[in-house]
This record gives structure tokens, sequence and C-alpha cells, in this order.
């Protein structure tokens, strides 16, 4: 009795810091939850739907996956689009270009990050704020910009071409844009600072005596480095590494921009796809394939998030 | 006849006055009871019970990991323990948040708000009371008064200095009146000439406030500086409760023993025992070892003897009473320190023995030196005698 | 260090840079080439900066890009920050496996892949519900706050995880309930991240053109979709000039707010050193 006299005459701030610290907790998670679930895991959900789905001449151009009967609902399901993507190559010509060509992307940009970020992590102090800031810079102006700048310089009537001309290398223009040469450049290009940044972290936490040690203990400076700093380094190579290999798997602006009409990625193909043949459940069924491919990568590079997170704690 | 017990128990309240622990009807202020703390299998804290009594200046001192943080963290109200129950002031402190416990706490990185200044910091806790403006100037003052940390009152923490921002922790920590104050290493990041006088002034400001004050440090000098009393932790369990005299001279097992001070223990086995007194024969001394009180156990059962390095004589010459507590060995390590010396001396037996002398006068050359063959000796009532 | 060894280093450095600055700078260079070819410079002038003014169409797509922009960042931000804090500060609860899931992958998922899955969101909610009512500026800001979202937490999150949690014990010991706290003591705290965060989300919101182009409705058409219809073709002075005034805005954006930051960590870390002021 007494007890509910108290809550009656609580005020209303009061009854409301009560409410809070009873549900503020649900409250925080649950309004970013709920925006996530909604806005990212549901519209997977969606697409995996039609991707059982026939196309179909209408607003939308899908047959409906659940429809009303009498009895209640029926599910159709038509693996026909999955069926239609193993027996027409293109799709999985695509699909191996796609990786073939994010692959070697990431090996090369590794190749040119690793010694850059090395550099940047052992450079001194203002010095590397400096070189951090010149390799952030770019990250942060226009992806779509920084692809087009090569189209200048690749191009028939480009720049290294002009160049090349001019100093009688050759005599003939060579064809550099809308080759695969091109779109690596352009990844490369793109992905390098996704690269460096990981890279640079696990690097400058890294305790310079380590090597220090290891080249005191008789290792010469290359096997101080294989043996002491490549191993320390691999969370930030396998971070930098999926940075860039996931993405660039599904690239579209790339390909579309530099590559040529013969190089097939899978990106490309999706959105020919959606806006050119309007083909909306192929579409979805090209990326559900795609994220097939794409689950072990992604799991693995949360997993490393993850550690490294728990490691900071 | 009547005058002498007046007089008697007059001592005896004055001894529970100072000492409550002592006094079996005080009332505890803080009570743990069998309180456990599990993070997932690993036992932080394991069944402690432990009565705190007002106006103490109580110290958990242990190495790190021991469960002394978190034993002080469920105080506060940081973590809810796995089982057991925490009363302070009588009121069961289970499932009050840590907003609203009666305790604050000066933390170990001292946690001042970097955005905030000096009287900012200090007034906080106020602020959160809801406390008048007026006041909370008013009370601001004094706090900082009493640390001497008036004139930085503007200052913002990064342009303190460590003793400084130690200070203003402290005030800001006492300014609510807490009935318990919580000091997580509270002079762990200071230097150590800071440190020495740091400690006084915390003891003095305790004094002061009258507030009661537990404390957590893994530097047994600063327990026994500042303590009224200490426990030792050891693996998440108390090993030992007392006063810093009882811990030093009364250890009950070897891990107190060589936690606080040094030690060298000597095992044996109990030969001989009688309501005045024990012999203990160790093989690894050489020598029977003389207890001048009786021992509780039975014959055959295995002992340490716990010897002070300073309570030990070191001499060229065997002692005249050589039969009990006297053992001959070769020097072996010498440390000099100015003020004392050390020396460590190998026994027949492989056992190195530590002893300390005080340096009281001006020698021409040292003492001793390497490979001398010295007697060491003590007193029958110099050795703690300690069964686990 | 060894010599060669730096030489290495700084040849690899003075490289990388040169890869990563010639193609910009070279842009810029150009967006004043009087001609309109690239391989020829045919004097300074500033005339395809007039005409990029006088195009309405990219006035316009630039005008909406910018709002989205806004928008996004700052819905974003509001989404994004209490993500960080659950992530960093709130332990273990029913379903944080998937919460952080669903904090990585929009960082590392295909655009082509986003924006399809959304289209297809927004098509079905509007069957469904009636909402929304065909696609536009709106289902642009609900797609990019998704993913930039994302890259809040992450900021706030990293920035959280590396500060000391006593501070807000401390905070709590002496009174402060948790929505106080969080207010009072963590979110001034970790205003240069939440500054960081809001302008990565922007810049990400201007320059996306993958998501938009699936999710934009007739009228909406971003800077960046405009952008690629006109260079699908090849290089364009226009877009010469519209990039170097991109660059230059965000450079200077990126410089100022840097320096800011650095301030900021400078001070920390000064207080958490422990050092005597410098008188």
């Amino acid at each position: 009795m007494s007890s509910d006299k108290q809550e009656r005459s609580l005020t209303l701030k009061q009854r409301f810091d009560r409410w809070m610290i009873k549900h503020g907790r649900v409250l925080v998670i649950g309004i970013p939850y709920f925006w996530l679930f909604l806005f990212f895991l549901v519209p997977f959900l969606i697409v995996l739907k039609i991707s059982f789905s026939m196309a179909e001449y209408a607003q939308p151009p899908y047959t409906p996956l659940f429809s009303w009967i009498e009895e209640g609902i029926t599910i159709t399901v038509n693996f026909g689009n999955y069926l239609f993507l193993l027996s027409d190559s293109l799709y999985a010509t695509a699909y191996l270009n796609s990786i073939r060509i994010a692959a070697i992307s990431t090996i090369i940009t590794l190749l040119i990050g690793y010694p850059m970020a090395y550099g940047i992590a052992r450079a001194q102090g203002s010095m590397r704020s400096v070189l951090l800031m010149m390799v952030i810079l770019p990250f942060w102006t226009s992806f779509l910009i920084r692809v087009y700048a090569w189209i200048g310089i690749l191009d028939r009537e480009g720049l290294i071409n002009a160049f090349l001309l001019w100093t009688g290398i050759i005599s003939e223009p060579l064809i550099m844009r809308q080759t695969e040469f091109a779109v690596y450049v352009g990844i490369v290009y793109t992905y390098l600072p996704f690269m460096i940044l990981p890279l640079y972290s696990t690097l400058e936490k890294m305790d310079v005596s380590l090597v220090e040690a290891a080249l005191d203990l008789g290792c010469k400076p290359w096997q101080a480095f294989a043996k002491v700093t490549l191993p320390l380094s691999m969370p930030g190579i396998l971070a930098g590494s999926l940075l860039v290999f996931i993405p660039a798997v599904g690239e579209f602006v790339i390909p579309e921009l530099l590559g040529g009409p013969n190089t097939l990625m899978i990106g490309r193909t999706l959105w020919n796809e959606f806006f050119a043949n309007r083909d909306w459940p192929i579409a979805s069924a090209v990326a559900i394939a795609m994220l097939i491919f794409l689950v072990v990568p992604i799991m693995w590079f949360q997993h490393i998030q993850t550690k490294q997170e728990e490691g900071q704690q | 006849m009547l005058v002498s017990e007046a007089v008697l128990e007059d001592a005896h309240e004055d001894v529970h006055k100072t000492q409550p622990w002592n006094n079996p009807d005080a009332v505890p202020y803080i009570r743990f009871e069998n309180v456990t703390k599990k993070f997932g299998d690993f036992y932080a804290v394991d069944d402690v019970s432990l009565d705190i009594y007002r106006h103490e200046l109580f110290a958990l001192l242990g190495g790190s990991g021991c469960g002394k943080t978190t034993l002080l963290r469920m105080l506060a109200g940081f973590e809810e323990p796995t089982s057991g129950k925490i009363f302070i002031d009588g009121v069961d402190m289970a499932g009050v948040p840590a907003y609203e416990r009666p305790t604050n706490m000066m933390f170990q990185s001292y946690a001042l708000f970097p955005h905030m200044s000096v009287e900012q910091n200090v007034a906080f806790g106020l602020v959160q009371d809801g406390v008048s403006r007026s006041e909370i100037k008013q009370q601001v003052a004094e706090m900082l008064g009493l640390v001497q940390m008036s004139k930085f009152a503007k200052r913002k923490p990064h342009q303190l200095s460590g003793g400084q921002r130690q200070r203003v922790a402290l005030a800001r920590s006492l300014i609510k009146r807490p009935k318990v104050l919580l000091l997580d290493e509270p002079l762990g990041a200071l230097d150590k000439k800071l440190r020495e006088q740091t400690q006084f002034e915390l003891v003095n400001i305790q004094e002061k406030v009258g507030t009661t004050f537990v404390m957590v440090t893994h530097d047994q000098e600063e327990a026994m500086t500042m303590a009224s009393r200490i426990a030792v932790m050891n693996e998440g369990v108390i090993n030992q409760i007392g006063t810093p005299f009882e811990l030093y001279e009364y250890p009950n097992s070897r891990y107190t023993a060589n936690f606080l001070g040094q030690v060298n223990l000597i095992e044996g086995v109990l030969v001989d025992d009688d309501e005045k007194y024990a012999v203990i024969k160790s093989e690894e001394a050489g020598c029977d070892i003389y207890i001048d009180h009786a021992v509780q156990g039975h014959q055959g059962m295995t002992f340490w003897a716990a010897l002070r390095p300073e309570r030990l004589r070191i001499t060229k010459e065997a002692p005249e009473e050589s039969k009990y507590n006297c053992v001959a060995g070769k020097v072996e390590e010498i440390g000099y320190l100015g003020g004392i010396s050390t020396y460590h001396v190998r026994l027949a037996s492989g056992l190195r023995i530590k002893v300390t002398e005080p340096n009281s006068t001006r020698q021409i050359e040292p003492r001793y030196t390497w490979e001398d063959n010295v007697w060491v000796s003590w007193e029958a009532g110099a050795a703690s005698v300690l069964n686990k | 260090m060894s010599n060669k060894r730096s030489t290495f280093l700084i040849s690899a450095l003075v490289f990388g840079f040169a890869f990563l600055y010639v193609p910009i700078l070279l842009v810029i260079i150009y967006s004043f080439n009087e001609g309109k070819l690239v391989t020829v410079w045919a004097g300074f002038s500033t005339k395809w900066y007039v005409s990029l003014f006088s195009n309405d169409g990219m006035i316009d797509a630039a005008w909406n890009s910018l709002r989205i922009g806004v928008m996004s960042a700052t819905l974003a931000l509001a989404l994004g920050t209490p993500a960080g804090l659950v992530m960093s500060r709130f332990g273990r609860f029913k379903g944080r496996t998937l919460f952080s899931g669903m904090i990585a992958a929009p960082l590392v998922m295909p655009e082509v892949i986003t924006g399809l899955s959304l289209l297809l969101l927004f098509v079905t909610l509007e069957q469904m519900i009636g909402w929304p009512a065909g696609r536009g500026l709106s289902t642009i800001t609900i797609a990019h706050t998704t993913f930039c979202a994302a890259y809040v937490a992450v900021v706030v999150q990293s920035r959280l995880s590396g500060m000391d949690t006593s501070v807000e014990e401390a905070a709590m010991d002496l009174g402060a309930k948790p929505a106080k706290i969080f207010f009072v003591i963590t979110l001034p705290m970790i205003l240069p991240a939440l500054l960081a965060g809001w302008l990565l989300s922007f810049t990400l919101s201007l320059d996306d053109l993958v998501i938009a182009s699936f999710v934009a409705g007739p009228g909406s058409t971003t800077l960046p979709m405009k952008v690629f219809s006109s260079v699908r073709l090849g290089v364009s002075p226009e877009i010469n000039a519209l990039a170097t005034l991109i660059i230059l805005t965000v450079s200077v954006m990126i410089i100022i707010a840097s320096l800011m930051i650095l301030r900021s960590e400078r001070m920390r870390s000064r207080a958490a050193a422990g050092t005597e002021p410098q008188p």
C-alpha cells in the first residue's frame, strides 16, 4: 500500500528517471539495432526471396513469392535463376574474373602499401603525422574523381601516350584504358589508403626494440624482418588485404570507367542485369551468389576486428 | 582494589575505542559476508568475510591479481558479488547502484574529468546532488583549502603535476562526505620521494575528516605506514588480518611473513615441546631451534621458523652458548646500503641466510668480506613458528 | 636503422605518394587549361569554372547531394554514437554478435549488393505499407544513413575503447546517473571522434554513386550520378573544374579538422602522461 502511494507521489521527472534507469539500456541498444536490422539485414532476406522468383513485365518486375490462396500461403520457389547462372558461362567468367582481379590487385596494393606503412611508422614525430595525413587525405576526396583522374592519364589520347609519343619511344599510342591493366591501376590507386592504415596501426604499435633484440641476437636485417616484423604485423596485413579484396570483388565504377567492354566483373554484371535488362530476380541471384563468395572473408574480417578490439581492452 | 579495577576498566574502554576490532561488542561499519566474485570460471574473490570499523584506515594488501581491487570495486558498486552480502553502516548494498552508495572512490589513474577545471571537478559530486550554488562554492573552497590547491582552482587537469592531480582527486572524492572513502593505489602514480611525503598527509587528512578509509595497495611499506589494520590477500582469499605490528611480528603463514618485509624461512621438525618451550630440529639449518614458547602441534610435525634478518647476529667467533640457535656458514654476498649492511651467508646444507646489521659506528673497512667463515645466531624469542 | 634500408623506405614513400598525388594534381592543373584536350596546354583559363556554375543540372545535383549529405551524416551520428557506445561499454547482451556483425559488414559490403538490397526493401515496403511512396532524396538519405552509421559506430567504438573507463566510473561514483554520465562526461570527451565521424559520413554520402543510383528516383539525381554520366565517355574539362573544387574544399576541411583533433589529443596525452605543465 505504502509503496503504491509513493509511486503516485512521484513527479513526472522522477518517473521518467526511473523508467530510463530501467529501460534506458534497452533503448540505447534497441534504436540502432532496429535501424540496422531493418535497413541492413532485412534487405538481404528480401534479396534472397526475390532471387527465387521469376521476372515479369510488371511493377515491380518479379512474381510475388508469397501469394494468398484460399487455404493459406503457398510458397513458390523457383530455382530457375540459379540454374541460369550456372548454365550461362558469362556469370562463371565474371565471378572468376572478379576474384582474380581483386586478388592480384590486393597483392599489388600490399606490396606498395607495406613499405609505405613501415616508413611512416618509423618516421619521427611530426613528420609521421604529416605523412599519415597525406595517406588519409586522398581517402577523403571523392572516389569517383580519383578514378576519373586516371582516364585522362591512361586514355589513347592521354598523358602517358602523349609523353611516350613525344619522346619517340613508341610510334603508335598504347591501349591502356579499357584493359584489365587499367582496372588494376584503378583498384590499387583507390584502395591503397585502406591497406596502409591498418598496416600502419599494427606496425606503429610494435615495439622497435623487438627488432633490435633480433639484430642483437644475430639476425641479419632481412631475417629480423622476416622473423619478427612480418609475423607481428600479420593482423594488419590480413585486415588491410580484406579491406581491399572484399569491396574490390564487387567493384563497379572502376571496371566501368577504366576497363574495357570485355572486362567482366561481377559488380558490373549485376548492375547491367538490373539497369539494362531490368531482370531483378537474376540480379538478386547474382547478389546472393556474390555474397556466398564473400561470407567467409567478411566473417574473417569481423573476427580480426573483434580480436583487435579485445586486445585493446 | 576498587580503584585499580576502575583504572583497568578505563584502560579497557580506551582500547575498545582505539581498537574496536578487539571489542566483541563493537558493531562493524562495513561487513563482507562470504563474498565471492567469479569472472567466468575464475574466482577473483573467494568466500571473503571481513569486518571494517568506523574511522579505520584499512588496507587491502596483495600482489596483482589477488582480488583486492575487485573487493574494493564491489564495495563501490562497480561490480556485483556473485554470491555473499556487503553491508555498509548496517544497510545491505545488494542492488544499490554506484551512484547511490554512500561511498566515494579515489581512482588509481585519478580519473579527473579532462574537460573540466579543478573547481568543476571537485564540485561535480555536489552538483549531482542538486546542492545550491553558494553552498557548492563554499564547500569547494573549503575542500581545496584542505588539500592546499586553492591557487589552482581554475586550472585544467592537464596543467597540473602528478602530485597536484592526486590532491584534486582526493578533494573530489571527499567533498560529498562519504561514509567510506575508497582509495585504489592512491599513491601508485607518484614518484618515491613524493609518495613518502604524501603518505603522512593522507593520514593527517583522514584524522581531520574522520572518514573511514579503505585502501588498496601492493606496496607493503605504504600499507604499514598508513593503515590501522591490513588484510593480506592472495588468490582471492584473505590470508591474515591484523595491525601492521601483528602482521610483522606474528605472521600466521609463510606467505604473510614473506610479503611483509624480509624473512628467512627454515624448515624443521618438532622434536620436543612443553608448556614453556619447543625445539625444532632442522636439517637445513644444521642445528636445533629453541623457541621460548609452546607451539600447537605434535612431535614429528613439520614447521617453519621465520627469522627476520635484523633479528640475527653475525659474528666471527662461535657464541658461548652454541647448543641452539646458532649456525656456521660462509659470507657469500655483501650489500652495503650505507645505514645498514646485508649479508648472505651460505650454510653447509646449501641454505642461504640473510642477515642485516646496522652500521652504527664508522668503520675503517667493512667488518666482513667474501668467503669469511662466520656464525649466525639469534635469541630464543626471535623466531615465529609457522605451520603453513 | 641501416642506411640502405632507410633509402629503400624513403624511395617507397616518395614513389607511393607520387602515385597517390600526381593524378589528382594533373586534374587540378588541367582544370585551368584553356583547351579541351588533356594532352595540350592551351593556356591558363578559368572558363571551365564559369561554365560549370552555369550548368543548372550540375548545380541542382550538387544541391541534392549537399542536402542528403548533411541529413544522413547527422542521422548517422545519432544512430552510430549509441551503437559505438553499446559495442564498447555495454558488455555482453543477447544478440551482440549479430549487432557487431551488422556494424562491421556495411564497411566491406560491395556497394552493388547494398544498393540492390535497399532498393528491394523500399519496393517491398511500399507494396506492403505504402511507405516510402516512391523513391527520392529520402530513400537515398536512409540508405546513406545506414552505412554511414556503421562507420560512425566504428570510429566512436575505437575512441571509447582507447579511453580510460575510470573517468566514467568516477562520475558514477560521485552520483551521476548513466544518461547524465554520457552527456556530461563521455560526450565531451569523444567530441573530436564525433566530429571525425560526422565529416566521414558527410564525405562518404557526398561521394556515393552506386547505392544512390539504385535507390534514387526521378528528380533526385546526385552529384556523383551526374559526374558519372558525363565521364563515362571520357575526360570533360568541366568535371576537372568540379573535381578541383571538391578536392580543395575537402582538403581544407580535413586539415582544419585534423588540427583540431590533434590539439585535443595532445592535451589528453599530456594529461595522461602526467608531465609538468609548460610555463
